[in-house]
Protein backbone atom coordinates (compact mmCIF):
# COMPACT_ATOMS: atom_id res chain seq x y z
CA UNK A 1 0.00 0.00 0.00
CA UNK A 2 1.24 3.47 -0.15
CA UNK A 3 -0.35 6.47 1.11
CA UNK A 4 0.10 10.06 0.97
CA UNK A 5 2.19 12.48 2.93
CA UNK A 6 3.04 16.29 2.98
CA UNK A 7 6.53 17.40 2.58
CA UNK A 8 7.95 20.18 4.75
CA UNK A 9 6.52 23.51 2.87
CA UNK A 10 9.47 24.15 -0.19
CA UNK A 11 7.72 27.45 -1.94
CA UNK A 12 8.52 26.92 -5.16
CA UNK A 13 11.07 24.61 -5.72
CA UNK A 14 13.82 25.49 -8.45
CA UNK A 15 14.81 22.69 -10.46
CA UNK A 16 17.51 24.60 -12.42
CA UNK A 17 21.34 23.05 -11.91
CA UNK A 18 23.04 25.83 -10.98
CA UNK A 19 20.22 27.96 -8.98
CA UNK A 20 18.92 27.72 -5.33
CA UNK A 21 17.78 23.88 -4.48
CA UNK A 22 21.40 22.71 -6.17
CA UNK A 23 23.17 24.77 -3.12
CA UNK A 24 20.24 23.56 -0.48
CA UNK A 25 21.38 20.21 -1.70
CA UNK A 26 24.67 20.44 -1.61
CA UNK A 27 24.68 21.92 2.02
CA UNK A 28 21.80 19.08 3.43
CA UNK A 29 24.55 16.32 2.23
CA UNK A 30 22.43 14.76 -0.37
CA UNK A 31 25.18 15.11 -3.28
CA UNK A 32 27.27 12.10 -4.05
CA UNK A 33 25.87 10.77 -0.99
CA UNK A 34 25.68 7.19 0.19
CA UNK A 35 22.73 5.17 -0.78
CA UNK A 36 20.81 2.50 1.26
CA UNK A 37 21.40 -1.02 -0.92
CA UNK A 38 19.67 -4.13 0.00
CA UNK A 39 22.11 -6.57 1.11
CA UNK A 40 22.85 -9.21 -1.60
CA UNK A 41 25.65 -11.80 -1.06
CA UNK A 42 28.83 -11.13 -3.42
CA UNK A 43 28.03 -14.73 -4.78
CA UNK A 44 24.73 -13.87 -5.66
CA UNK A 45 25.43 -10.08 -7.05
CA UNK A 46 28.58 -12.28 -9.26
CA UNK A 47 25.99 -14.19 -11.03
CA UNK A 48 23.56 -11.74 -11.52
CA UNK A 49 26.38 -9.15 -12.75
CA UNK A 50 27.01 -11.61 -15.55
CA UNK A 51 27.18 -10.35 -19.13
CA UNK A 52 26.10 -12.25 -21.78
CA UNK A 53 25.66 -11.42 -25.74
CA UNK A 54 23.32 -13.63 -26.12
CA UNK A 55 19.87 -12.36 -24.92
CA UNK A 56 20.50 -9.00 -26.41
CA UNK A 57 21.13 -10.34 -29.57
CA UNK A 58 18.06 -12.33 -29.93
CA UNK A 59 16.43 -9.15 -28.86
CA UNK A 60 18.08 -7.17 -31.31
CA UNK A 61 17.35 -9.37 -33.81
CA UNK A 62 13.58 -9.42 -33.44
CA UNK A 63 13.64 -5.92 -32.88
CA UNK A 64 15.61 -4.97 -36.38
CA UNK A 65 13.30 -7.76 -37.91
CA UNK A 66 10.26 -5.53 -36.81
CA UNK A 67 11.89 -2.19 -37.82
CA UNK A 68 12.02 -3.79 -41.53
CA UNK A 69 8.94 -5.80 -42.10
CA UNK A 70 6.69 -2.77 -40.08
CA UNK A 71 8.61 0.00 -42.52
CA UNK A 72 8.50 -2.13 -44.93
CA UNK A 73 4.49 -2.39 -44.82
CA UNK A 74 4.21 1.31 -44.70
CA UNK A 75 6.27 1.99 -48.22
CA UNK A 76 4.54 -0.84 -49.61
CA UNK A 77 1.05 1.17 -48.57
CA UNK A 78 2.11 4.56 -49.06
CA UNK A 79 0.03 6.63 -49.37
CA UNK A 80 -3.21 5.07 -48.84
CA UNK A 81 -4.36 5.51 -45.35
CA UNK A 82 -3.49 1.19 -44.92
CA UNK A 83 -0.28 2.44 -44.29
CA UNK A 84 -0.76 4.07 -40.91
CA UNK A 85 -1.32 1.16 -38.49
CA UNK A 86 2.50 -0.30 -39.45
CA UNK A 87 3.80 2.90 -39.61
CA UNK A 88 1.86 3.32 -35.85
CA UNK A 89 3.86 -0.16 -34.73
CA UNK A 90 6.82 1.64 -36.36
CA UNK A 91 6.73 4.61 -34.35
CA UNK A 92 6.62 2.89 -31.20
CA UNK A 93 9.18 0.89 -32.22
CA UNK A 94 10.97 4.47 -33.17
CA UNK A 95 10.03 7.05 -30.94
CA UNK A 96 10.01 4.66 -27.64
CA UNK A 97 11.97 1.08 -27.60
CA UNK A 98 15.29 3.34 -28.51
CA UNK A 99 14.42 4.67 -25.07
CA UNK A 100 15.22 1.19 -23.20
CA UNK A 101 18.37 0.43 -25.52
CA UNK A 102 19.39 4.01 -25.38
CA UNK A 103 19.53 3.25 -21.36
CA UNK A 104 20.72 -0.36 -21.58
CA UNK A 105 23.16 0.29 -23.84
CA UNK A 106 24.34 3.77 -22.23
CA UNK A 107 24.87 1.53 -18.79
CA UNK A 108 26.83 -0.88 -21.32
CA UNK A 109 25.35 -3.90 -19.56
CA UNK A 110 22.61 -5.07 -22.38
CA UNK A 111 26.03 -7.06 -24.35
CA UNK A 112 28.63 -8.58 -22.94
CA UNK A 113 30.68 -7.31 -26.54
CA UNK A 114 31.48 -3.50 -25.99
CA UNK A 115 31.10 -2.42 -29.48
CA UNK A 116 27.41 -3.92 -30.01
CA UNK A 117 26.54 -2.22 -26.89
CA UNK A 118 27.61 1.33 -28.13
CA UNK A 119 26.35 0.76 -31.64
CA UNK A 120 23.07 0.10 -30.85
CA UNK A 121 23.79 3.00 -28.31
CA UNK A 122 24.30 5.29 -31.29
CA UNK A 123 21.44 3.68 -33.01
CA UNK A 124 19.07 4.59 -30.37
CA UNK A 125 20.02 7.92 -29.38
CA UNK A 126 19.78 9.33 -32.38
CA UNK A 127 16.11 8.08 -32.85
CA UNK A 128 15.37 8.70 -29.34
CA UNK A 129 17.16 12.44 -29.73
CA UNK A 130 18.94 12.48 -26.79
CA UNK A 131 22.74 13.65 -27.75
CA UNK A 132 24.81 10.08 -27.20
CA UNK A 133 27.15 12.30 -25.26
CA UNK A 134 24.56 15.14 -23.53
CA UNK A 135 22.74 12.10 -21.89
CA UNK A 136 25.31 9.91 -21.28
CA UNK A 137 26.51 12.49 -18.73
CA UNK A 138 23.21 13.61 -17.84
CA UNK A 139 21.96 10.01 -16.89
CA UNK A 140 25.24 9.50 -15.02
CA UNK A 141 24.06 12.09 -12.47
CA UNK A 142 20.65 11.10 -12.55
CA UNK A 143 22.08 7.78 -11.05
CA UNK A 144 24.08 9.65 -8.69
CA UNK A 145 21.39 11.96 -7.42
CA UNK A 146 18.40 10.43 -8.19
CA UNK A 147 15.65 13.02 -7.92
CA UNK A 148 17.13 15.15 -5.67
CA UNK A 149 16.00 18.57 -6.55
CA UNK A 150 18.82 20.82 -8.20
CA UNK A 151 21.27 18.01 -8.82
CA UNK A 152 19.31 15.34 -10.93
CA UNK A 153 18.41 16.70 -14.41
CA UNK A 154 15.96 14.19 -15.34
CA UNK A 155 13.63 14.87 -13.12
CA UNK A 156 10.36 14.00 -15.00
CA UNK A 157 7.75 15.39 -13.28
CA UNK A 158 8.27 18.59 -10.91
CA UNK A 159 6.38 20.37 -8.14
CA UNK A 160 3.84 21.96 -9.13
CA UNK A 161 3.80 19.44 -12.57
CA UNK A 162 3.43 21.69 -15.05
CA UNK A 163 -0.11 19.80 -16.42
CA UNK A 164 0.59 20.68 -20.38
CA UNK A 165 3.71 19.93 -20.18
CA UNK A 166 3.13 16.60 -18.78
CA UNK A 167 0.31 15.57 -21.17
CA UNK A 168 2.27 17.06 -24.00
CA UNK A 169 5.45 14.57 -23.23
CA UNK A 170 3.16 11.95 -24.82
CA UNK A 171 3.15 13.54 -28.13
CA UNK A 172 7.04 13.91 -27.60
CA UNK A 173 6.40 17.42 -29.08
CA UNK A 174 8.40 19.40 -26.12
CA UNK A 175 10.82 16.78 -26.17
CA UNK A 176 11.73 16.99 -29.51
CA UNK A 177 11.69 20.41 -29.56
CA UNK A 178 14.04 20.58 -27.11
CA UNK A 179 16.62 17.84 -29.37
CA UNK A 180 16.26 19.80 -31.97
CA UNK A 181 17.11 23.38 -30.41
CA UNK A 182 20.15 21.50 -28.55
CA UNK A 183 21.28 20.07 -31.79
CA UNK A 184 21.66 23.41 -33.63
CA UNK A 185 23.43 24.83 -30.43
CA UNK A 186 25.65 22.26 -30.48
CA UNK A 187 26.02 22.23 -33.73
CA UNK A 188 27.54 25.41 -33.92
CA UNK A 189 30.17 24.82 -31.48
CA UNK A 190 28.47 26.02 -27.96
CA UNK A 191 27.43 24.12 -24.93
CA UNK A 192 24.04 25.40 -23.07
CA UNK A 193 25.90 26.71 -18.63
CA UNK A 194 23.78 24.18 -17.21
CA UNK A 195 25.18 21.26 -19.19
CA UNK A 196 28.36 22.18 -18.33
CA UNK A 197 27.89 21.08 -14.48
CA UNK A 198 27.76 17.35 -15.93
CA UNK A 199 29.55 17.14 -19.16
CA UNK A 200 33.74 17.23 -18.76
CA UNK A 201 34.95 19.62 -20.84
CA UNK A 202 37.07 16.39 -22.48
CA UNK A 203 33.97 15.06 -23.90
CA UNK A 204 32.10 18.43 -25.73
CA UNK A 205 33.93 17.70 -28.84
CA UNK A 206 31.95 14.17 -28.81
CA UNK A 207 28.40 15.99 -28.30
CA UNK A 208 29.22 18.57 -31.13
CA UNK A 209 30.34 15.75 -33.22
CA UNK A 210 26.89 13.97 -32.71
CA UNK A 211 25.11 17.01 -33.45
CA UNK A 212 26.84 17.56 -36.80
CA UNK A 213 26.22 14.33 -37.61
CA UNK A 214 22.13 14.23 -36.95
CA UNK A 215 21.99 17.79 -38.32
CA UNK A 216 23.67 15.76 -42.06
CA UNK A 217 21.46 13.16 -41.62
CA UNK A 218 17.85 15.21 -41.11
CA UNK A 219 18.94 17.34 -43.78
CA UNK A 220 19.35 14.17 -46.37
CA UNK A 221 15.72 13.29 -45.22
CA UNK A 222 14.62 16.73 -45.85
CA UNK A 223 16.55 16.85 -49.40
CA UNK A 224 15.19 13.45 -50.14
CA UNK A 225 11.42 14.53 -49.59
CA UNK A 226 11.56 17.27 -51.71
CA UNK A 227 13.57 15.41 -54.49
CA UNK A 228 10.63 12.51 -54.30
CA UNK A 229 7.69 15.42 -53.34
CA UNK A 230 6.42 12.81 -50.86
CA UNK A 231 6.09 13.43 -47.06
CA UNK A 232 7.39 9.34 -46.84
CA UNK A 233 11.09 10.16 -45.81
CA UNK A 234 10.15 12.70 -42.77
CA UNK A 235 7.28 9.97 -41.72
CA UNK A 236 9.99 7.05 -41.14
CA UNK A 237 13.22 9.46 -40.07
CA UNK A 238 12.34 11.90 -37.31
CA UNK A 239 8.83 12.27 -36.95
CA UNK A 240 8.75 8.94 -35.35
CA UNK A 241 9.84 9.92 -32.05
CA UNK A 242 6.76 12.02 -31.84
CA UNK A 243 3.59 9.53 -32.99
CA UNK A 244 5.86 6.31 -31.36
CA UNK A 245 6.66 8.34 -28.01
CA UNK A 246 3.64 8.02 -26.29
CA UNK A 247 4.76 4.10 -24.97
CA UNK A 248 8.40 5.15 -23.20
CA UNK A 249 6.08 8.08 -21.81
CA UNK A 250 3.96 6.11 -20.38
CA UNK A 251 6.08 3.79 -18.92
CA UNK A 252 8.88 6.42 -18.05
CA UNK A 253 6.58 8.26 -15.59
CA UNK A 254 5.80 5.45 -13.61
CA UNK A 255 9.30 5.44 -12.72
CA UNK A 256 9.55 7.92 -10.12
CA UNK A 257 5.90 9.40 -10.35
CA UNK A 258 4.18 11.03 -7.34
CA UNK A 259 7.17 9.57 -5.27
CA UNK A 260 9.65 11.10 -2.81
CA UNK A 261 12.21 13.16 -3.78
CA UNK A 262 15.41 14.44 -1.35
CA UNK A 263 15.84 10.96 -0.37
CA UNK A 264 18.56 8.55 -0.40
CA UNK A 265 16.86 5.01 -0.60
CA UNK A 266 15.82 4.40 -3.99
CA UNK A 267 12.81 2.13 -2.51
CA UNK A 268 11.15 5.17 -1.46
CA UNK A 269 12.03 7.38 -4.73
CA UNK A 270 11.54 4.75 -7.74
CA UNK A 271 8.81 2.47 -8.67
CA UNK A 272 8.50 -1.55 -9.65
CA UNK A 273 5.96 -2.38 -11.36
CA UNK A 274 4.76 -5.29 -13.37
CA UNK A 275 3.66 -4.76 -16.51
CA UNK A 276 2.75 -7.06 -20.00
CA UNK A 277 5.16 -8.64 -21.97
CA UNK A 278 4.56 -6.18 -24.86
CA UNK A 279 5.73 -3.50 -22.98
CA UNK A 280 8.70 -5.36 -21.01
CA UNK A 281 10.07 -6.04 -24.76
CA UNK A 282 9.50 -2.51 -25.30
CA UNK A 283 10.67 -1.31 -22.24
CA UNK A 284 13.35 -3.57 -21.72
CA UNK A 285 12.80 -4.76 -18.21
CA UNK A 286 13.06 -0.85 -16.73
CA UNK A 287 9.76 -1.63 -15.20
CA UNK A 288 12.47 -3.09 -12.27
CA UNK A 289 13.05 0.67 -11.64
CA UNK A 290 14.36 0.23 -8.09
CA UNK A 291 16.38 -2.95 -8.83
CA UNK A 292 17.85 -1.36 -11.70
CA UNK A 293 18.63 1.69 -9.45
CA UNK A 294 20.12 -0.24 -6.60
CA UNK A 295 21.94 -2.21 -8.47
CA UNK A 296 23.00 -0.57 -12.08
CA UNK A 297 25.31 -3.70 -13.03
CA UNK A 298 22.95 -6.13 -13.36
CA UNK A 299 21.34 -6.18 -16.92
CA UNK A 300 17.98 -5.66 -17.89
CA UNK A 301 17.71 -9.31 -18.58
CA UNK A 302 18.66 -10.33 -14.69
CA UNK A 303 16.18 -8.12 -13.50
CA UNK A 304 13.56 -10.29 -12.61
CA UNK A 305 16.31 -12.31 -10.86
CA UNK A 306 17.34 -9.81 -9.23
CA UNK A 307 13.60 -8.94 -8.01
CA UNK A 308 12.67 -12.29 -6.72
CA UNK A 309 15.77 -11.87 -5.05
CA UNK A 310 15.34 -9.05 -2.84
CA UNK A 311 11.60 -8.25 -3.22
CA UNK A 312 11.20 -8.81 1.01
CA UNK A 313 13.23 -5.56 1.63
CA UNK A 314 11.63 -3.54 -1.13
CA UNK A 315 7.74 -2.32 -0.98
CA UNK A 316 5.36 -4.59 -2.98
CA UNK A 317 5.51 -4.03 -6.84
CA UNK A 318 2.51 -1.77 -8.37
CA UNK A 319 0.35 -4.79 -9.98
CA UNK A 320 -0.01 -2.86 -13.39
CA UNK A 321 0.10 0.01 -15.53
CA UNK A 322 -3.80 0.95 -14.65
CA UNK A 323 -2.49 0.22 -11.38
CA UNK A 324 0.09 2.60 -10.94
CA UNK A 325 -1.57 5.41 -12.78
CA UNK A 326 -4.41 5.51 -10.57
CA UNK A 327 -2.08 5.77 -7.74
CA UNK A 328 0.03 8.58 -9.66
CA UNK A 329 -2.97 11.12 -10.73
CA UNK A 330 -3.97 12.07 -7.77
CA UNK A 331 -0.95 13.10 -6.76
CA UNK A 332 -0.17 14.96 -9.93
CA UNK A 333 -3.56 16.50 -8.96
CA UNK A 334 -2.86 17.81 -5.49
CA UNK A 335 0.43 19.05 -6.20
CA UNK A 336 -1.01 20.59 -9.66
CA UNK A 337 -3.17 22.83 -6.69
CA UNK A 338 -0.46 23.79 -5.31
CA UNK A 339 -0.44 20.69 -2.28
CA UNK A 340 2.91 19.81 -1.37
CA UNK A 341 2.33 15.64 -1.15
CA UNK A 342 3.65 12.57 -2.40
CA UNK A 343 2.95 9.23 -2.09
CA UNK A 344 4.90 7.14 0.27
CA UNK A 345 6.16 3.38 -0.41
CA UNK A 346 4.95 1.24 2.19
CA UNK A 347 7.96 -1.48 3.14
CA UNK A 348 6.88 -5.13 3.68
CA UNK A 349 7.61 -6.42 7.78
CA UNK A 350 10.76 -8.24 6.50
CA UNK A 351 12.56 -5.00 4.99
CA UNK A 352 14.54 -2.93 6.87
CA UNK A 353 13.40 0.05 7.81
CA UNK A 354 14.06 3.37 5.77
CA UNK A 355 15.74 5.69 7.65
CA UNK A 356 15.61 9.23 6.66
CA UNK A 357 17.51 10.06 9.02
CA UNK A 358 20.26 7.98 7.51
CA UNK A 359 19.56 8.43 3.63
CA UNK A 360 18.06 11.68 3.23
CA UNK A 361 16.55 14.58 4.98
CA UNK A 362 12.43 14.45 4.08
CA UNK A 363 10.77 13.52 6.97
CA UNK A 364 7.13 11.80 6.16
CA UNK A 365 4.19 11.90 7.50
CA UNK A 366 1.37 9.80 6.71
CA UNK A 367 -1.68 12.05 5.53
CA UNK A 368 -4.91 11.45 7.12
CA UNK B 1 62.07 1.96 -1.06
CA UNK B 2 59.39 -0.77 -1.66
CA UNK B 3 56.91 -1.18 1.36
CA UNK B 4 55.57 -4.57 0.53
CA UNK B 5 52.17 -5.62 2.71
CA UNK B 6 50.34 -8.49 3.38
CA UNK B 7 46.98 -8.15 1.89
CA UNK B 8 45.08 -11.13 1.80
CA UNK B 9 45.54 -15.33 0.79
CA UNK B 10 45.95 -15.68 -2.93
CA UNK B 11 42.89 -18.40 -3.02
CA UNK B 12 40.61 -15.85 -0.91
CA UNK B 13 39.99 -14.51 -4.64
CA UNK B 14 38.01 -16.25 -7.20
CA UNK B 15 39.75 -16.22 -10.89
CA UNK B 16 37.94 -12.94 -12.31
CA UNK B 17 37.36 -11.24 -9.92
CA UNK B 18 38.62 -8.57 -6.88
CA UNK B 19 38.85 -7.99 -3.58
CA UNK B 20 39.11 -5.14 -1.12
CA UNK B 21 42.01 -4.40 0.95
CA UNK B 22 42.03 -1.50 3.48
CA UNK B 23 45.47 -0.09 4.98
CA UNK B 24 47.04 2.57 6.78
CA UNK B 25 43.58 4.59 6.21
CA UNK B 26 43.92 3.61 2.74
CA UNK B 27 41.67 1.52 0.42
CA UNK B 28 42.98 -0.80 -2.42
CA UNK B 29 41.58 -3.13 -5.16
CA UNK B 30 43.24 -6.60 -5.59
CA UNK B 31 42.15 -8.73 -8.70
CA UNK B 32 42.97 -12.15 -10.08
CA UNK B 33 42.79 -12.35 -13.53
CA UNK B 34 41.26 -15.27 -15.61
CA UNK B 35 45.05 -16.57 -16.09
CA UNK B 36 45.57 -16.32 -12.22
CA UNK B 37 47.68 -13.43 -12.47
CA UNK B 38 47.28 -10.34 -9.59
CA UNK B 39 47.06 -7.13 -9.64
CA UNK B 40 46.30 -4.23 -7.07
CA UNK B 41 44.60 -0.57 -7.76
CA UNK B 42 43.72 1.94 -5.73
CA UNK B 43 40.34 0.99 -4.09
CA UNK B 44 38.08 3.93 -4.95
CA UNK B 45 36.91 4.50 -8.53
CA UNK B 46 38.37 8.39 -9.81
CA UNK B 47 34.56 9.19 -10.74
CA UNK B 48 33.00 9.16 -7.43
CA UNK B 49 34.77 7.26 -5.06
CA UNK B 50 33.01 4.25 -5.40
CA UNK B 51 34.48 1.21 -3.78
CA UNK B 52 35.57 -0.75 -7.33
CA UNK B 53 35.53 -4.16 -4.93
CA UNK B 54 32.26 -3.89 -5.12
CA UNK B 55 31.79 -3.88 -8.99
CA UNK B 56 32.38 -6.57 -11.91
CA UNK B 57 35.64 -8.25 -13.33
CA UNK B 58 35.73 -9.02 -16.79
CA UNK B 59 38.81 -10.41 -18.68
CA UNK B 60 41.51 -7.48 -18.01
CA UNK B 61 38.68 -4.90 -17.13
CA UNK B 62 37.10 -3.48 -13.58
CA UNK B 63 33.66 -2.14 -14.41
CA UNK B 64 32.43 0.30 -11.50
CA UNK B 65 29.17 -0.67 -9.65
CA UNK B 66 28.18 2.92 -9.44
CA UNK B 67 28.15 4.35 -13.43
CA UNK B 68 29.55 1.25 -14.67
CA UNK B 69 32.70 3.12 -15.75
CA UNK B 70 35.98 0.58 -16.80
CA UNK B 71 39.00 -0.01 -16.07
CA UNK B 72 41.89 -1.89 -17.74
CA UNK B 73 42.80 -2.92 -13.72
CA UNK B 74 46.48 -4.38 -15.22
CA UNK B 75 47.24 -0.90 -16.09
CA UNK B 76 45.08 1.15 -14.53
CA UNK B 77 43.68 2.57 -17.91
CA UNK B 78 40.49 4.72 -17.89
CA UNK B 79 38.37 2.58 -20.78
CA UNK B 80 35.71 5.51 -21.63
CA UNK B 81 32.78 7.88 -19.66
CA UNK B 82 32.35 7.93 -16.95
CA UNK B 83 35.64 7.84 -16.04
CA UNK B 84 38.32 9.89 -17.76
CA UNK B 85 41.05 9.86 -14.82
CA UNK B 86 43.38 6.48 -14.84
CA UNK B 87 43.85 4.60 -11.43
CA UNK B 88 47.10 4.33 -9.66
CA UNK B 89 48.45 0.72 -9.73
CA UNK B 90 50.90 -0.83 -7.52
CA UNK B 91 52.91 -3.85 -7.60
CA UNK B 92 51.79 -7.37 -6.53
CA UNK B 93 53.49 -10.33 -5.45
CA UNK B 94 52.88 -13.83 -4.30
CA UNK B 95 54.84 -15.98 -1.57
CA UNK B 96 53.77 -18.81 0.27
CA UNK B 97 50.24 -18.37 -0.61
CA UNK B 98 49.81 -14.77 0.03
CA UNK B 99 49.51 -11.63 -2.12
CA UNK B 100 51.64 -9.02 -0.91
CA UNK B 101 51.20 -5.52 -2.21
CA UNK B 102 54.06 -2.45 -2.39
CA UNK B 103 52.03 0.42 -1.30
CA UNK B 104 55.21 2.81 -0.83
S1 LIG C 1 31.67 6.21 -9.51
FE1 LIG C 1 32.68 4.82 -10.78
S2 LIG C 1 31.89 5.21 -12.72
FE2 LIG C 1 30.96 6.69 -11.49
Amino acid sequence: MTTMAPTANYGHRDYGLIGREADAAVKAGLKSAEWYHTDVSRKDMKELMKRSDQPAIRDTIIWIGAFVVFAGLAIWLWPSWWAVPPLLAYGVLYGSSTDSRWHECGHGTAFKTAWMNDAVYQISSFMIMRNPTRWRWSHTRHHTDTYIVGLDPEIAVMRPPAALRTALAYTGILDAWDAMKSMVIYTLGAIPAGEKTFIPEMEWPKAIAAARIWFAIYAAAMILAVYLGSWLPIALVGTPRLYGAWHHVMTGLMQHGGLADNVLDHRMNSRTVLINPISRFIYWNMNYHVEHHMFPMVPYHALPKLHALIKNDLPAPTPSIWACYKEMLPVWVRQFRGEDVYLVRELPATAKPHRPDLHGQTQAVAAE
Amino acid sequence: MANWIEACAADAIDAEDVSRFDHGGKTFAVYRSPEDKYYATEGLCTHEKIHLADGLVMDNIIECPKHNGRFDYTNGKAIGAPVCINLKTYPVKVEGGKVFIDIA
